[in-house]
This record gives C-alpha cells, sequence and structure tokens, in this order.
C-alpha cells in the first residue's frame, strides 16, 4: 500500500458539492484534496459545439454517465426478494466524471417550501400524527427554512439562477411563485423566455385561477458574472440540455461557476482516476483517519486526511458509509439503525398534448429548464390535504426540455408502434406537440431502504448497493390528484388529442422508465442520532470528522429538483466547519 | 408541416422513392430474396454501397427485411433501409454498445425476473439479434417454409406483430424482448445524426421538420408560434 502526504481534508467524489466545499474552505489555508474516480472534463473541449449535438452519444448511449459496466445497483421491490441488478439506463442516470450529474442535469433550480423542512413536525401539527400511514417515517431536517436562506440565496448567485421571485421579505410579487418561501433578493437574473408550448400551459392555467410562473432555472437568459467572477453566456435555447453538456457556458456546473477559480488555488488539489474503496477509522471507531483509494494504475493508496467530506451521488455516499462501518446500518425489521434509512424517490406523470398543424409549438427550440412555466398549488402543503388523504405533492410543468427524436418524438394515443401509420404520425405530430408534467414528491417508509448487496460486485469486487423499492399507496393517490390537475390544465389548452402516462394502483416501480435522477436519502440529516446519519450540518453523528453532502441527507423526498436544497445545505455545512470545526473539531451539535 | 419552406426537401423525397424501390426490392443482395422476388428493381443506394461486418448474409437479409417493415418507404418520408438503418445496426454491434460494454454484465442472471425490473439477460446486442435472427428464421422455414427475409410484405408484417406480441415462442429468445431490442436500434438509427450510418441525407430530419445539430434558438425563441424556416445539418455539416 502507498501512503501518501497527509492533507487537512480530503473530499470523495468531485461534482456539484464538492466544488462548494472546495472554494468555501480553500481561503482558510488548508491543504485540500478532491479524489474523483472519473476524469478531468471540461466545456473545452469536452463539451463543444457541434459534437455535443449528438443524440445518440449523450440522449442514448449515455456519454456522460457512470459506466454500468464498472458498477451498478441492484433493485429489489419487497425485503424478502432477491435484488437484481440494474444492468442499463432507464429510471434513474448516474454521473460519471469531474462535475457529476452537476454536468448532465437541467439546471431546474428549486428552493424547498419552509414546511419541507420540518415536514414531520408541520403535518402532525396541521393534520395529525394519525393523517401518516404507520410505516410512513417521515422527518425533520433538524433546519429551518429562515436559517437556510442565506444559503439557498448564495448558491443561486454562485450559478446565475434565473427566475422571478414570488415572495420578496414576505411580499407576494405578481409573475413569481406565491407560494414560495421568503427570499430577500430578487434572482440574479431575469427568467429564460417561455417556449411556445410553455406560453399556451402558462394561458390555460392562468384561465383557471392558477398562478403560473417561469421555472426558476440556472440555465442563464443573459451573460453573467458570478461572485467568483466567473462568466456564464446566455443560453441559445439548444436543446440538448439534459444529458448533454453545455457548449454555451449558460447551464450551471462545478466547470462554469467554481472551477476555474478553484483549480488554481494553490492548497487545492484533484486527483483524478482515484476510486475510494474505504473511510479509515481510528481503534476508537470515532475519529476517521484518512480513506483508502485504488489510483488509474490500480494501486492502492492510502490517504491521511483530518475531514472527510463524502461529496459522491447520493447512493455512492450510501455505499461508502456501509462499505466503512460508520453509523449503524438501517435494519427494516425493527425500524433501528440510521445508515441505508428513508431512500426515497419522486413520482413522475405526463400528459402529452397534441395539437393540429397550424399549431408550431416547435419542441427543438427549448431549454432544460428556462422557458418552461411552473404551477405550485398543489406542492409541499400548499394545499389541504384533508380530503385527499394523502402526503406530499408536486409542481405541475407545461413545455419541453428539447425535440431530440429519438427519446423525444410522441405520436398520439392509439398509434402502433411502428409501419405506415406509425410513420406518418411521427410526421404529423413532432412539431406540433407539447407536453405537461407532473413532478411529485415520494415520502419515506419503513420498508424502503439502501444496504449492501450479497451478491452483486463492482469491478473491484466490493458490493453493490442495494436499493429496496416500490411504490406505497400514498404516492399513487398522490399523483392520481396531480394528474388530474395536469390533465384539466391540458384540456384548457384546447389540443387536438392528449395521452396520459401515469402509475396506477397495483404497478411496480418500473426501472426501466426514466423518471427522475432525484434519488435521495440513507444517510440522513436530522434531530437526533437515534433517527439519523447527521447532524443539520451534514456531520456523523458517530464520526465527527465525517460530514456528508448531498441528497443522502434528505430524510424524504420533495417535489422539487433537489439540486437547489443540496447546494444551499452544502454552504451551510461549509460555513459550519470553516467558522466553527476548524477552531473546536468536535460535535457541532451536542447529541 | 410548414409548406413552404419544406417544399424543396419534398420533392426531394419524391425524387428520391421515384429512384428507390418498393420494400421488397431491397432484399435484392440476398440470393433468396433474388429468387422469390421476380418484380424487384435495384436495390437502393444505401443497401448496396455497405457491406456488413458483423452480420452474416442470411442475416443481413433478416435486418433489411424487417426494418423495410418497421419504417417502411413511402412518399411521408425515406424507410429505414433507404435511410441507412441496416448499416447502422451492423456498425452498432461492432461498437462497444453491441459488445455489452454499456451494461453490467455480471451474472448471476435473472432472465425471469418481473419485465419492470429491467434487462435481464446474458445476451449482449450482438449476441441477442444473432441468437433471435436464427430463431426466427427457424421458425418462419417451420411455418412459412421460407426465411423471413423472402417472405412477401404482407407476411413479414404478420410475423413482426407476432413477436411483438410475444405470440411466437421461441426456446432460447424471448420474442418480446428482441422485437423492442430490434425496434428501438431500428427507430435510433433511423433519428441519429447521419455519422452513425443512418438517417441518410437527414431524411428523416426532414420527414419531421427537425433540425438536427442547428442546436441555436436565440431568435426565435421570442417569435413564439412561428414556423421555423430552415432545415436540417448535422454534425459534420451536412446541409439539408
Amino acid at each position: 500500500m502507498i501512503r501518501q502526504k497527509p492533507v487537512d481534508v480530503v473530499m470523495i467524489g468531485f461534482g456539484w458539492t464538492a466544488a462548494i466545499m472546495g472554494i468555501e474552505l480553500a481561503d482558510t489555508g488548508l491543504n485540500i484534496l478532491a479524489l474523483e474516480r472519473g476524469a478531468w472534463r471540461d466545456t473545452s473541449p469536452d463539451f463543444t459545439y457541434p459534437h455535443n449535438a449528438d443524440e445518440l452519444a449523450y440522449g442514448i448511449r449515455g456519454e456522460l454517465f457512470q459506466p454500468l459496466a464498472r458498477e451498478t445497483v441492484t433493485i429489489r421491490y419487497g425485503v424478502n426478494d432477491t435484488a437484481v441488478p440494474y444492468r442499463q439506463y432507464g429510471s434513474f442516470l448516474l454521473g460519471n466524471n469531474v462535475g457529476g450529474a452537476g454536468i448532465h442535469w437541467n439546471g431546474q433550480h428549486y428552493r424547498p417550501s419552509p414546511e419541507d423542512l420540518v415536514f414531520q413536525s408541520h403535518m402532525a401539527q396541521r393534520y395529525g400524527q394519525k393523517f401518516m400511514p404507520a410505516d410512513m417515517q417521515i422527518q425533520d431536517y433538524g433546519v429551518t427554512y429562515d436559517e437556510l436562506e442565506p444559503f439557498l440565496e448564495q448558491f443561486e448567485y454562485l450559478c446565475g439562477t434565473s427566475g422571478r421571485a414570488g415572495n420578496l421579505n414576505g411580499e407576494i410579487k405578481e409573475g413569481g411563485n406565491p407560494f414560495e418561501g421568503p427570499r430577500r433578493k430578487e434572482y440574479p437574473n431575469p427568467p429564460v423566455h417561455d417556449n411556445y408550448g410553455a406560453s399556451l400551459f402558462a394561458n390555460a392555467a392562468r384561465s383557471m385561477g392558477y398562478k403560473p410562473f417561469p421555472q426558476p432555472s440556472s440555465n442563464a437568459s443573459r451573460p453573467y458574472t458570478n461572485p467568483h467572477g466567473v462568466r456564464l453566456g446566455p443560453c441559445n435555447l439548444c436543446g440538448y440540455c439534459e444529458r448533454f453538456g453545455c457548449f454555451m457556458y449558460s447551464k450551471a456546473s462545478p466547470q462554469t461557476t467554481i472551477l476555474p477559480v478553484l483549480m488554481r488555488k494553490p492548497n487545492f488539489e484533484l486527483r483524478t482516476h482515484s476510486h475510494v474503496t474505504k473511510i479509515l477509522l481510528d481503534s476508537t471507531g470515532k475519529r476517521a483517519t484518512g480513506v483508502t483509494y485504488i489510483d488509474a494504475q490500480g494501486r492502492q493508496v492510502e490517504q491521511p486526511a483530518d475531514v472527510v467530506i463524502v461529496s459522491a451521488f447520493q447512493m455512492h455516499n450510501a455505499r461508502l458509509m456501509l462499505l466503512s462501518g460508520i453509523g449503524t446500518p438501517y435494519d427494516p425489521v425493527t425500524g433501528k439503525g440510521v445508515i441505508g434509512k428513508n431512500y426515497a424517490y419522486q413520482m413522475m406523470s405526463n400528459v402529452n398534448v397534441f395539437f393540429d398543424k397550424d399549431v408550431a409549438i416547435n419542441p427543438f427550440m427549448a431549454a432544460g429548464s428556462g422557458g418552461n412555466v411552473i404551477i405550485d398549488e398543489f406542492n409541499s402543503d400548499h394545499f389541504d390535504h384533508g380530503p385527499h388523504g394523502f402526503v406530499g405533492g408536486g409542481y405541475i410543468l407545461g413545455g419541453q426540455t428539447g425535440g431530440r427524436p429519438i427519446q423525444q418524438l410522441l405520436v398520439p394515443p392509439g398509434t402502433p408502434a411502428w409501419g405506415e401509420k406509425w410513420k406518418r404520425a411521427a410526421k404529423d405530430s413532432y412539431l406540433h406537440t407539447t407536453g405537461v408534467q407532473t413532478h411529485g414528491s415520494v415520502m419515506s417508509y419503513r420498508d424502503r431502504y439502501l444496504d449492501l448487496d450479497p451478491t452483486y460486485k463492482d469491478a473491484f469486487g466490493q458490493p453493490l448497493l442495494r436499493i429496496t423499492f416500490d411504490w406505497h399507496d400514498n404516492e399513487l393517490k398522490m399523483t392520481r390528484f396531480l394528474t388530474d390537475r395536469a390533465q384539466e390544465i391540458a384540456n384548457a389548452m384546447k389540443p387536438k388529442q392528449t395521452s396520459q402516462t401515469i402509475r396506477k394502483p397495483g404497478d411496480h416501480y418500473d426501472i426501466r422508465q426514466y423518471q427522475t435522477t432525484h434519488t435521495t436519502g440513507g444517510v440522513i440529516q436530522g434531530v437526533s442520532p437515534e433517527t439519523s446519519a447527521l447532524n443539520r450540518f451534514q456531520q456523523s453523528w458517530d464520526v465527527h470528522n465525517v460530514f456528508v453532502t448531498g441528497a443522502s441527507a434528505f430524510p424524504q423526498n420533495l417535489g422539487y429538483n433537489p439540486t437547489g436544497l443540496i447546494g444551499g445545505l452544502t454552504y451551510m455545512s461549509a460555513k459550519a466547519i470553516r467558522d466553527t470545526y476548524l477552531k473546536h473539531p468536535g460535535p457541532l451539535v451536542q447529541a | 408541416m410548414p409548406s413552404k419552406p419544406t417544399s424543396p426537401s419534398r420533392r426531394d423525397f419524391l425524387r428520391q422513392s421515384m429512384v428507390a424501390v418498393p420494400a421488397v426490392t431491397l432484399l435484392g443482395t440476398s440470393a433468396i430474396a433474388q429468387t422469390q422476388s421476380g418484380t424487384a428493381a435495384a436495390p437502393s443506394a444505401a443497401a448496396e454501397n455497405y457491406s456488413p461486418h458483423y452480420f452474416t448474409a442470411p442475416e443481413w437479409d433478416f435486418i433489411k427485411a424487417a426494418v423495410d417493415r418497421l419504417i417502411p418507404p413511402n412518399e411521408d418520408g425515406p424507410g429505414a433501409v433507404e435511410a441507412g438503418v441496416p448499416e447502422f445496426l451492423d456498425r452498432q454491434m461492432e461498437a462497444v454498445y453491441g459488445h455489452g460494454g454499456l451494461w453490467y454484465m455480471q451474472g448471476p442472471f435473472a432472465p425471469d425476473s418481473p419485465a419492470t425490473l429491467g434487462y435481464q439477460l446474458r445476451f449482449t446486442p450482438r449476441e441477442f439479434y444473432r441468437k433471435g435472427i436464427a430463431a426466427i428464421d427457424d421458425w418462419c422455414r417451420k411455418q412459412h417454409n421460407s426465411t423471413f427475409a423472402a417472405l412477401p410484405a404482407d407476411q413479414r408484417d404478420a410475423v413482426l406483430h407476432q413477436l411483438e406480441s410475444g405470440d411466437i415462442k421461441l426456446d432460447d429468445v424471448p420474442t418480446k424482448l428482441f422485437f423492442a431490442q430490434l425496434l428501438t436500434n431500428t427507430k435510433e438509427g433511423y433519428f441519429a445524426d447521419p455519422m452513425y450510418g443512418g438517417n441518410k441525407h437527414m431524411g428523416a430530419w426532414k420527414m419531421i421538420g427537425f433540425p438536427g445539430a442547428r442546436a441555436d434558438y436565440a431568435d426565435w425563441i421570442e417569435q413564439p408560434g412561428k414556423t421555423y424556416p430552415f432545415g436540417p445539418v448535422s454534425i459534420k455539416g451536412e446541409e439539408a
């Protein structure tokens, strides 16, 4: 085993949260090392035009995704089932290389609703504990919206997020989201122009009394220089966003917001092709001493460090904690233990909206997030759940993210999948079709969790992460309610035809269908070491010099895209490390 | 479909489809097809100029005869054969994808898992095609005394429907999955950038009105509902 020179801080995985941690800690003068198992990637030469406009390579074959051949996860529905590997991409897309999923996201940049962060307390207070099913185990984050607000703002200003405030210091603003928590400042950039499908949705929604607003988007609507002096360019609605890098420097990513500055810091080092296999603990098991990793040549390397930041994707964070023996693994029978607990996902549905040939939707004119329109009436606890009998909700989105024909071409219901009729329908529908989508929450449950698979291994011989997950009735009720509202709006758009994709009672979670990459939980934060793995600063309750960032900290999944909240929580954790922990290493919250 | 800006491309299509051929004729390179489709005109240029690297001659006949029915040629736009989908498929078989290099292929395998848990077969794509084509040709020989490729179009359609529905049961190959694989890859080839061998001259993009790799609509997003006037470009700069 090679032993490297000790560093002050080692970060495992170099995506969004590690970039934030790196830049926020760099001015302390500490030696900071990021270990990334993938390769270096940057806008040029990796995402340049025109080779970026390649649907097959990026959108379908998944050029930017973690190669499943080397490592995947396994999935089963119930605690007594045998899991099978996720052999091909479908339901969610794991990021890869420097930047991780922060490269191939859409830039949908939301804040949580205030009640999302205190969800258990809020729901119990408003509806009574019995409103929740007995096996639902939602929890509070240990952080309130007001505490987090400055950090949410900090992340938006880093990214140059484009949007329109709906609540400025408590004053409701026309044209924004009236349900959002108060923000101290307007978005750094105005909204991206609505795409045509979205504007038809907005008109229909407004006619029904809803309050449509532009989706908050980290696709910059204009040239923008962020607080680090890094410049983003204006989005040109290229239609190659989710699953793609951005050749316009418009989509916020670590590369377009932080790395040009961070990579030049003399006290920061990035080592790519460094695959961390374990976090090392001292003999007491209460303190981490560093990590071991496998380098590009396959050598085992020990990297001593005073602070370990676990900043990989949600699933990898949970797996690494299990592989390292930090915290008690969750047991779905007793409900005790914390690592792997409360895995959750999201529940999507679609209403495809087909117009006649006189309506030129031009679906290819689209950004990943900018230009789409949202209504938020049915998200979080923005409405009285009492009569509906479910917990959670979601937003409803109108518009489209592109018109890439392999993945995004839609044909009207009843069209055969092939042959002359399919071909005619493809030709007639393509330019005249848009969509209404629901983006719904998934609660956490006693029998939904992560652990290590007993059978399947990765390319290095380590056990794969095993997901035990299927839908619960609560979410099936939620999606029915939300989809009915989406259908009403779609009908008010006066289309020729619509079709619906919805998960119905009796349906299993179908891993073949892409829904979202918003997988959450497994290393959750909260108020007590009995029920959570991390305290409110994302610090391990068990090993105080281990911090775990990312959506693995979410105690349940919300109806919004997670990145905005992930960024805010990371900034809050970074500040606590910088201002408090480094001066007095130890638990930041007394158990 | 906007009438004015695309009318030249529409004329191109009509011209091409007069030169090109009804589906059956594309079996022309196969000895069996030649003997059985006496009315065949010349095979299309796309099919003619490419020699498969992976597919054997009988497999190549099968591929052309199948994709020709999945996306047939007509006045709407090019068929899959004319668009070069067989070439695309053959090249994909030789790519990392065809070798299963993008998939987790470690055992144990549990092919009888619920379909909703995704692909669980041992086959890489190239193995799947090899096994699937042989098994379907066997079945066609028993049922119809002919390879699939040599069947007339309506009978090929019938076999494809039976594969799609799973009505045909084959020992080694789950037919629904095989059909889904073939259809998915066919549409990939039809709509992917032409540099992968399919979508020749961006015919599929022209048919639907997709501008391909133009990828710049900053000026157009502020003109909602207006028909976009430009035809497609490819990654290598081909315009149509």
